[in-house]
């Protein structure tokens, strides 16, 4: 332990650059760390897993099998190894949420930084707009959105490519819907970053010698909202897997045959009723959800800790 | 002496009530003018809605149980105005406006102006404004009940976790309130009812009633917030007890307990009062989930299926009463805010 807080502060005297401060407190967090082991291993489970076994997609006639040697995670409603269900369904969750998110990045930097850098009467029409839609209820905008373009998107894959689009088009509408409802919080807190570096000496100075607004922006600003806007990437991230099993939940996500964790403990608490309960077709999926959205809480308050070291965590 | 006259004649007193008086006038000002704006951010909010829902493919009359003739549906979108062009269906919705009615023009009656959120498209025999009147108590009170749940439990925890940062008893909260912000639900839910309701049946498993009705919907609704509840109020306070102005009342030798309850809580709940408007707007309106796992017959419900069953004037009366909900509660926070914190200056 006393190696561990030493090693910043010999970071600091030597003078290392800042990313590689950040990089060794960050390693000093073991949360932040074991959680971030356990999100590779799971990526690479769920990524490799179709390439070992291909009995997730299986039916067979052992319905509702209680967990065993054969299936670890028994079968579901269709004889389905729910292993590879639940694998399958991390996998969609996962990509879900990290597209979602990474929409909800590029709509909200944007927003922001425009709003804060060109200040005055654009921002306020910029905030102003966040404003309102913060106060819309974000599902009946996401429900709006997402059968709104749906059609459309719908009919121009099925122009272009032919055959069967309605699945890619539904995920996409995932994907965009939920950027589209999780970037304000990002605008916000971007805009409140550039506004404050707006003022500092080396943006002056970087005027000074004739910078354009872009490449300040591009060059000096935004580098430096950079940490908090990983910080705040990490957090949006599991809302976003969080509101995506939701909607799966709700049948207007993932639609069967696909599986998302969601959509898996929806097919679960489908099947409780008060003779029978099936408890691992909801306990393995939620318990997957639970971990998953664990682990990347975990990572974004390391990562939080690194990047705004404001309270220091051994005073 | 009376005790007025020896308040009267302490000078000190007279400056603290004038500064008070001097603060409440301006945060009066404030507030007036912060309602003022309400007024048009409502209405701006009110259009996007219409329009939003409308822009969306389908319509109201398209899962009939019986498939509706030409005819049939064209008479049915004339009672409703919905053949009208759109900028007269949201004059109308909001009430200002002339038509022509039997030969001479007349004012529109009812809309948003006077109260009137219209008739729902879906169950045509009730107005909106009667479903919102049966479902928003009880969704109000849920959602209360939930929202002190999600305080009680979850400030506790937090200023316990921030007290204890960094040791055993921070590791163990922290790694409760994150759990309970993992656990959606709509899996907490169907747990709790195997749990409490099937396996040792303590609580009813669904419907609304008594007081025993409530306990488990309102922990499944609660358990999210106050997991995040919890976390605010860990860094507020972590940050609070940081700061010189603890220093001094340590060095006076004020009571640790003191000096957590009376001078760390009250700047380290802020960001949990920042937290708490959108919180219960959240929660004051209803879950769907919730709603529909246990029976209750609240708004939560409406507000996933209006917008499946392009139920326009449902969407449209219940994004109102949400964001008016929203503004006001916001409003309602910045007072306290400036209550709790008296560097706040209303601009």
């Amino acid at each position: 332990m006393v190696e561990a807080t030493h090693q910043p502060s010999q970071a600091l005297e030597t003078g290392e650059s800042p990313n590689r401060r950040a990089w060794l407190r960050f390693r000093d967090n073991r949360p932040a760390v074991m959680a971030s082991v356990f999100l590779l291993a799971l990526i690479v489970l769920a990524l490799a897993w179709p390439l070992i076994s291909s009995q997730g997609d299986v039916h067979s006639e052992a319905q509702f099998a209680v967990p065993s040697g054969g299936h670890w995670f028994g079968t579901d409603v269709h004889g389905r190894d729910l292993f590879g269900r639940v694998l399958a369904g991390t996998r969609i969750s996962l990509m879900v949420g990290l597209i979602g998110a990474l929409v909800s990045l590029v709509i909200g930097v944007l927003w922001g930084a425009t709003a804060g850098f060109l200040g005055g009467r654009w921002d306020n029409l910029l905030m102003r707009t966040v404003d309102v839609l913060y106060s819309l209820p974000s599902i009946i905008f996401v429900i709006v959105i997402i059968t709104t373009l749906q059609e459309v998107l719908e009919r121009w894959l099925q122009a272009t490519f032919g055959g069967e689009g309605g699945e890619t088009a539904r995920m996409l509408l995932l994907y965009a819907g939920l950027g589209a409802v999780s970037w304000l919080t990002m605008a916000r807190i971007v805009r409140g970053q550039v506004l404050a570096l707006r003022e500092r000496q080396f943006v002056e100075a970087a005027r000074s010698i004739g910078l354009g607004t872009r490449a300040i922006l591009w060059r000096h600003i935004l580098p430096n909202v950079f940490g908090v806007v990983i910080v705040y990437l990490t957090l949006t991230l599991p809302a976003v897997v969080l509101y995506e099993s939701f909607l799966s939940y709700l049948g207007l996500g993932i639609q069967p045959p696909g599986a998302s964790l969601g959509s898996l403990i929806a097919e679960g608490s489908a099947q409780i009723n008060p003779i029978r309960v099936y408890w691992w077709m909801i306990a393995f999926p939620a318990g997957f959800l639970a971990a998953l959205l664990m682990a990347l809480n975990f990572l974004g308050d390391g990562l939080r800790d690194v990047f705004d070291p404001k309270v220091d965590k051994n005073c | 002496m009376t005790l007025i006259a020896r308040l009267a004649m302490r000078p000190a007193l007279y400056s603290v009530a004038g500064a008070r008086a001097w603060f409440c006038a301006v945060s009066l000002a404030y507030f007036l003018r912060r309602v003022a704006t309400l007024m048009p951010l409502v209405l701006v909010i009110s259009f996007l809605a219409f329009c939003l829902v409308r822009v969306a493919p389908g319509g109201p009359f398209d899962k009939e149980r019986a498939p509706a003739t030409p005819d049939i549906e064209r008479n049915l979108k004339a009672k409703y105005h919905l053949d009208e062009p759109l900028w007269k269906q949201y004059l109308r919705f909001i009430g200002i406006g002339f038509e022509k009615r039997n030969g001479e023009w007349r004012a529109f009656e009812g809309g948003l102006v006077r109260g009137d959120f219209g008739p729902s498209l879906k169950y045509r025999n009730h107005s909106v404004n009667d479903i919102i009147a049966q479902g928003l108590p009880v969704s109000l009170s849920l959602g209360m009940l939930s929202f002190c749940f999600a305080l009680g439990f979850g400030i506790p925890l937090g200023v316990w976790t921030a007290i204890r940062r960094g040791r055993w008893q921070d590791h163990v909260g922290s790694f409760f309130s994150i759990l309970a912000v993992c656990i959606p639900a709509f899996v907490l839910g169907p747990v709790l009812i195997v749990l409490l309701g099937i396996k040792w049946p303590v609580f009813p498993v669904g419907l609304w009633g008594g007081p025993w009705h409530v306990i488990l919907p309102a922990i499944t609704l609660g358990t999210y917030f106050a997991g995040k509840v919890s976390r605010l109020t860990r860094e507020g306070m972590s940050q609070a007890l940081h700061s010189d102005f603890i220093t001094t009342a340590r060095a006076k030798g004020v009571s640790e307990r003191s000096i957590i309850l009376r001078h760390a809580l009250r700047e380290g709940l802020l960001p949990v009062v920042t937290y708490s408007g959108p919180l219960l707007a959240d929660l004051l309106v209803g879950s769907f989930v919730v709603e529909n796992l246990f029976q209750i017959p609240g708004i939560g419900v409406f507000l996933v299926s209006s917008s499946i069953n392009r139920d326009y004037t449902m969407v449209v009366g219940l994004v109102i009463l949400y964001s008016v909900m929203l503004l006001a509660l916001n409003l309602v926070v910045d007072v306290v805010y400036g209550l709790l914190d008296k560097r706040v200056k209303y601009g």
